[in-house]
């Protein structure tokens, strides 16, 4: 992973040094509250329902053992004994005090973290593959160029005020997509033109929230040392053009829709065919330092499928399940990518508990060069064990509450912290998503329906995805009361979709009920070995709904 | 009044004065664009000799004054409200762009905490608005010593400046 060096360290304890200034200030009355909050924002530190927020950026994903041991010590020092992982990549901690908070930082950036840009509207944490560099399907490691950008985008002088939040994802995978880089601000696809030379295919204006949109492609090749002047570029017109009168029509999806992609496209040509050449374009020793940050591990000489693995797996079915859904194949013979999931039965998915992050970071240690990787799913892989060291791995990670084996199933859930914390929320999200981890809780019947991916959103906002979610599930309020929609057929994926909404919305009560309508009829429907998504894109949409709600006469 | 910083210093008696488009326009005032674009000849004058400013408002994009920028010793640019970023950009393209070598002025809600950014996007002279600190505003242009991208006035990136790794 990325080590600082001595001007990565400079800068971040130079921002560590301001905002202890800004933070005395604010304190002592010389920053109004309304002015200040642009300041904390980009810091990481909302002002929440019941307390102060703070969300801690995990760059693309990737932390070691010790930042994850200072996370659980923050955790017990200034917070109640847990923290939440994010779906894009970060860790939150729900309970800070607003004074301390500066301490925290510090306390992070000695360990190389901050939080710098993790809410406010400007460039945020900059997210991919939490597979990323061990698997084989990838073009090339995306990391070296969300390193990059994240140090691009670092203060930009220009861009600490857009209109709205900017984010990036990049996705090096051919035919999978676990970024969802077609609804975000920018999707970033590195890929291989005809001479083999690596570049990106740029997609623009991608969003979820109260408009979601599949973004679109503003460039399908564009070369690898073009990277930083071609986002400068179209950051530059959104910076200007971009709309300020409407917070809800702010993102740079809303001008692109406006302008339309050709438009949009020429505007950004015509800048960037300005700054192409100029100092701001990638160098090859730079591109090459940061990939040296990345290179592999000291892998062993081993071979698949070793004889211990193989022998467990026959002697234990719980081990074998685990195994089918949470481990995934490495480009190393003899290695293994483990996800352990934070999807725990009677706790929301994401948080973790100091505890459980000692233990991982012991793990990490233990079997995985002590790197852990955060993943948008709420999740977090170990990207390098060992195939004969994956039964030992899975008894400890059991006993943690790690090893739930449902990876990518009905209950693995995405689910925003919705009116529990947030004081933007309609409904709460965390006790939906809860009844339906215990209404669903037989592992046969969770296996036996395969992947669904189901995204709970507690506002419009869209933190949980639920556009993007096979079933979406998006809070809204009726008069004072909490009530459920229900949408179908969203995907985050290559093939990317938005939901269509199924119909009037449920109580809460209603919810898993609902949800287990949706599911009978998809049993009775599929067809050998169809996917959820699969079926419902077949079926089409009606039939669902009939399921759901009965005839319409 | 505002207090203005020149060369990370405060400067008295500045002699640029913005003038309202129903006040008579004398040496040295700052005027709108709409007033230039109507009244141009009669402002020549002022121009050619170098004592006439403009005023932008954070609306008024890079093709409203790419024709006309170059009559004024000073560009003013507007930021109504201190979150309304783009005059980071217009500046920026003021001088990258056209290349002007004038001096741009921040107006308007002018922030201890915005003066990093300005300095590096081409700003050069700070309306810092009443209610600041003074000494915290001179201290604010050195938050960072070695940031990671180019600006205007070194277009490298830090790693062209330095040598890394
Ligand atoms: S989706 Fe709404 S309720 Fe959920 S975290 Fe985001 S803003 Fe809050």
């Amino acid at each position: 992973m990325y080590q600082y060096d001595e001007y990565d360290q400079q800068i971040l304890n130079e921002r560590v040094a301001q905002f202890r200034g800004q933070m005395q200030r604010f304190l002592d009355g010389k920053i109004s509250n309304e002015e200040f909050l642009p300041l904390r924002l980009q810091n990481g530190i909302y002002i929440q329902r019941y307390a102060p927020m703070l969300r801690v950026a995990i760059p693309y994903g990737a932390l070691n053992a010790t930042q994850m041991r200072t996370l659980a010590r923050i955790s017990r020092d200034y917070d109640k004994g847990y923290a939440h992982f994010s779906t894009r990549q970060n860790i939150q901690f729900n309970w800070p005090q607003l004074e301390e908070c500066p301490e925290i930082l510090a306390e992070l950036a000695a360990v190389q973290m901050h939080a710098v840009q993790t809410s406010g509207a400007c460039i945020r944490n900059t997210t991919t593959d939490e597979y990323a560099g061990v698997i084989a399907e990838e073009i090339v490691d995306p990391r070296p160029y969300c390193e990059i950008i994240r140090q691009w985008s670092t203060f930009h002088p220009e861009f600490a005020f857009l209109p709205r939040k900017f984010k990036i994802a990049v996705n090096a995978v051919p035919d999978a997509d676990r970024a969802a880089t077609m609804v975000h601000d920018i999707g970033i696809h590195i890929v291989r033109n005809e001479a083999g030379d690596v570049g990106y295919r740029v997609i623009v204006g991608g969003g979820l929230g109260r408009t979601p949109i599949i973004g679109e492609v503003i460039r399908e090749f564009l070369p690898e040392e073009d990277l930083l002047t071609y986002l400068d570029a179209i950051i530059r017109v959104y910076n200007q053009f971009g709309r300020r009168d409407n917070k809800y029509k702010a993102r740079i999806k809303i001008l692109v829709k406006a302008l339309g992609i050709e438009r949009m496209a020429e505007l950004v040509e015509a800048e960037w065919d300005r700054i192409r050449n100029s100092e701001g374009k990638l160098t090859a020793a730079e591109l090459d330092r940061v990939k040296q940050h990345f290179v592999d591990p000291a892998y062993a000489d081993l071979a698949d499928e070793p004889a211990e693995l193989v022998a467990a797996r026959t002697e234990n079915a719980a081990f074998a399940r685990w195994l089918q859904r949470n481990v995934r194949k490495h480009k190393k013979a003899g290695y293994a990518v483990v996800t352990l999931t934070l999807k725990q039965k009677g706790t929301p998915p994401g948080d973790v508990t100091a505890e459980q992050m000692d233990s991982i970071a012991t793990l990490a240690d233990e079997y995985s060069f002590g790197l852990i990787r955060s993943t948008h799913q709420q999740n977090l892989v170990l990207a390098d064990v060992e195939q004969r060291q994956l039964f030992a791995l899975w008894q400890q990670a059991k006993a943690l509450g790690l090893a739930t084996p449902t990876l990518g199933l009905l209950t693995d859930m995405i689910c925003c912290p919705g009116g529990d914390f947030c004081s933007l929320a309609n409904a709460k999200s965390i006790p939906v998503a809860q009844d339906i981890q215990v209404r669903f809780d037989d592992l046969d019947y969770l296996h036996d329906l395969g992947e669904i991916d189901l995204n709970i959103s507690g506002c419009m906002n869209a933190c949980g995805h639920h556009h993007v979610g096979n079933i979406g599930v998006l809070g809204v309020d009726k008069k004072g009361e909490e009530f459920y929609q229900v949408s179908l057929g969203g995907s985050s994926g290559s093939d990317a979709s938005l939901g269509k909404i199924l119909g009037p919305s449920f109580a809460r009560e209603q919810m898993p009920n609902v949800i287990a309508k949706i599911l009978d009829f998809y049993v009775a429907k599929r067809i050998d070995g169809e996917t959820f998504l699969e079926a419902y894109r077949r079926i089409g949409h009606d039939p669902f709904k009939e399921a759901v709600y009965g005839k319409a006469d | 009044m505002a207090k203005l910083i020149k060369n990370r210093a405060f400067v008295e008696n500045d002699k640029w004065h913005r003038v309202a488009d129903d006040q008579p326009v004398n040496e040295y005032s700052i005027i709108t664009l709409e007033r230039w674009n109507t009244e141009h000849h009669d402002l020549q004058r002022f121009a050619s000799a170098g004592k006439l400013g403009l005023w932008l408002s954070s609306e008024q994009t890079i093709e409203q004054f790419e024709g006309v920028f170059r009559n004024f010793g000073v560009i003013a640019i507007d930021f109504p409200k201190f979150t309304d970023g783009r005059g980071y950009s217009a500046a920026r393209l003021l001088r990258e762009r056209l290349e002007y070598s004038g001096e741009i002025r921040a107006t308007g809600d002018v922030l201890i905490d915005q003066l990093f950014f300005m300095q590096r996007v081409g700003f050069d002279a700070f309306e810092l608005r009443d209610d600041q600190d003074e000494a915290e505003a001179l201290k604010a242009f050195t938050t960072f010593s070695n940031p990671y991208q180019g600006d205007v006035a070194d277009q490298r990136p830090l790693f062209r400046r330095q040598a890394r790794g």
